[in-house]
């Protein structure tokens, strides 16, 4: 039985349907209900939902045999997990992002507001300028509107919310999609089920 | 994966310990005690080793700054006295402080280990690692030994004209058994074809020890990652002539620090715990940092680990739960616990019963007379 940590939402629906064309469906996650937990014994997968940001978490811990989680995630909270696959999936870009118009005054500390503090971080330590980061948990675009951050470093997926906002990205700092993680001691006690799973995720992302 | 809590050989933190060490002794290992703390100074200059950089640190009466280990290893070496007539042979079971990589805080790490020094041969290498497996099997039968080599991987990156930042981001790759940004980085590195076409499938390589010894020899580029597979395959015929070969892998995602470590490296699993329960290796690079002359390989076992399997929650408190009243003296009462406790059960004498305690039998002392009220066996 492997366990299987989904990201909730619309990603998590793309990558159910990864799973199901590769032959481990699990008819009962399609019923309309509350339960979180979706076992299918003959397929030998047992599903669970959880936020996006935490399977990463799930996987680490052993609670999740593997799951799928964005580049995003796991640049930012470095698990320790094997990353075996790029599902290719779930595209977007970890980019800065300011005002219209914004000019880096490189004569002062520049502060970042941004969900993602190590990846920003690491970003601006590598061109050796001085930050303050703002830590925000959403709507992270308010912030340099209310004149509160200079930029901000975010997920941009097409750039329509920072459009409507009257912002534009001005730096990619690196592409994101989603990645099948897996536990490192899972995948050694489990290695036949994982590596068979992986191969035929493989194999249907590559022929589509 | 399932909280199996069958499976651990052990009842406590303890009885591991005391049956380790009793293995470690029967291979003439000695027992090491050490003081808590050390200068501060010998983990300052050794930062990359202890993989993260702290340490609780206190000024002592004489001004000096100390530090709770947070390590053993680098302890014995900085004490061993680097002769070449005989190995010292040294295990500890010590409890050191780190910070929890989940938590960020400090916590409490008992490491039960050993570390054999001197003039090392292939003998007291293999000796280790089989040590290593077989307290594995001590702990459980679901376990597995994964065994990489840092002189295959080096020999492998040596061929190229790589900066060690570059290394270190093929060799990160290497870890996450990342194939696809393997393959990236050797394009972005003009790494030529048979060199990347060795890196990937190192990376890919997992299985059986004899399954994947054989996809390696195909992949060795030279002397050196020669010589590295020889010593691997010798490894091997030692362990199955001790019959602990089962579950012995070859994994090339296990890699530690190459400033530190050389040859051989190894990680021990068990089935329910979510992370290494057993690390070890060759570790001359960093005897030599020290300006020591031997070679030296050891493990440490994170016991912290196993606690969670370890079968301690009885189903029963106490054997027997005595109730008195006021009307016991005091010699009654101590010639019926006596009486119990000679017959090797366990009690707990009260005067009432608030019914917390879970007990096989409730007993009661009344006018001097012992009476059974209840048995829940």
């Amino acid at each position: 039985m492997i366990n299987v940590a989904l990201p909730k939402g619309r990603l998590g629906e793309k990558v159910l349907n990864i799973f199901e064309q590769c032959g481990y469906d699990c008819p009962s996650i399609h019923e309309t209900n509350r339960k979180l937990i979706f076992e299918n014994e003959e397929a030998g997968v047992r599903y669970f939902w959880v936020k996006p940001s935490d399977v990463s978490i799930y996987v680490e811990r052993g609670a999740a045999d593997i799951g799928v989680a964005g580049k995003d995630i796991l640049l930012e909270y470095a698990p320790d997990v094997y990353e075996l696959y790029d599902l290719d999936i779930g595209k977007c870009r970890m980019c800065v992002a300011a005002c219209k118009g914004f000019r880096d005054n490189t004569e002062r500390t520049l502060r970042v507001a941004t969900k993602f503090q190590n990846i920003a971080r690491d970003y601006y330590a590598k061109k050796g300028r001085d930050i303050d980061i703002i830590k925000l948990n959403g709507s992270i675009e308010i912030a340099p509107i209310l004149k509160m951050s200079d930029v901000i470093v975010d997920i941009v997926e097409t750039g329509t919310t920072l459009k409507e906002n009257n912002l534009e990205p001005i730096e990619t700092i690196v592409p994101i999609s989603a990645r099948l993680i897996s536990n490192k001691v899972s995948y050694k006690f489990k290695n036949k089920e994982i590596s068979k799973l992986a191969q035929k995720i493989r194999e249907y992302c590559e022929t589509k | 994966m399932n909280n199996r809590t069958d499976n651990i050989g052990f009842a406590n933190e303890e009885t591991a310990v005391m049956s380790l060490s009793k293995l470690y002794r029967q291979y003439g290992f000695k027992q090491f005690k050490m003081s808590k703390f050390e200068e501060y100074d010998l983990y300052a200059e050794n930062k990359d080793f202890l993989l993260g950089s702290n340490v609780i640190t206190f000024t002592d009466t004489n001004g000096k700054l100390m530090a709770l280990k947070p390590d053993v290893t680098l302890s014995i070496v900085k004490g061993s006295n680097d002769t070449f007539t005989e190995p010292e042979k040294v295990y500890y079971s010590e409890n050191v402080y780190r910070v929890d990589k989940g938590t960020h805080q400090f916590k409490e790490i008992m490491q039960v280990g050993l570390e054999c020094l001197g003039d090392l041969d292939i003998y007291s290498v293999s000796e280790v690692i089989m040590l290593a497996k077989k307290s594995l099997e001590a702990i459980s039968e679901r376990n597995i030994l994964d065994i990489s080599h840092m002189g295959f991987i080096t020999g492998i990156l040596d061929g190229t004209a790589l900066n060690d930042k570059q290394k270190r981001k093929i060799i990160d790759c290497i870890s996450e058994k990342n194939t696809l940004a393997i393959k990236k980085y050797c394009d972005e590195f003009n790494i030529d074809e048979k060199t990347s076409n060795s890196l990937v499938v190192l990376t890919g390589i997992y299985g059986t020890f004899p399954k994947c010894v054989e996809e390696i020899k195909k992949i060795s580029l030279n002397e050196k990652t020669d010589s590295a597979v020889a010593e691997l395959e010798n490894i091997y015929e030692f362990l199955k002539q001790y019959g602990c070969s089962n579950g012995v892998n070859l994994d090339f995602s296990i890699v530690n620090d190459s400033n530190y470590y050389n040859g051989v490296i190894f990680q021990g699993f068990i089935d329910g715990v979510p992370s290494s329960v057993l690390t070890g290796g060759r570790y001359d690079n960093l005897v030599h940092k020290l300006g020591k002359k031997s070679g030296a390989v050891g493990f440490a076992v994170y016991l912290d680990l196993l606690s969670r399997l370890m079968s301690d929650d009885n189903d029963f408190d106490v054997d027997v739960l005595l109730i008195y009243d006021y009307n016991a003296t005091v010699a009654q009462l101590a010639d019926t616990v006596k009486n119990i406790t000679e017959s090797g059960k366990s009690v707990k004498a009260q005067k009432v019963n608030s019914g917390s305690i879970r007990y096989r039998q409730l007993m009661k002392l009344e006018n001097g007379e012992v009476e059974v009220l209840e048995t829940n066996d």
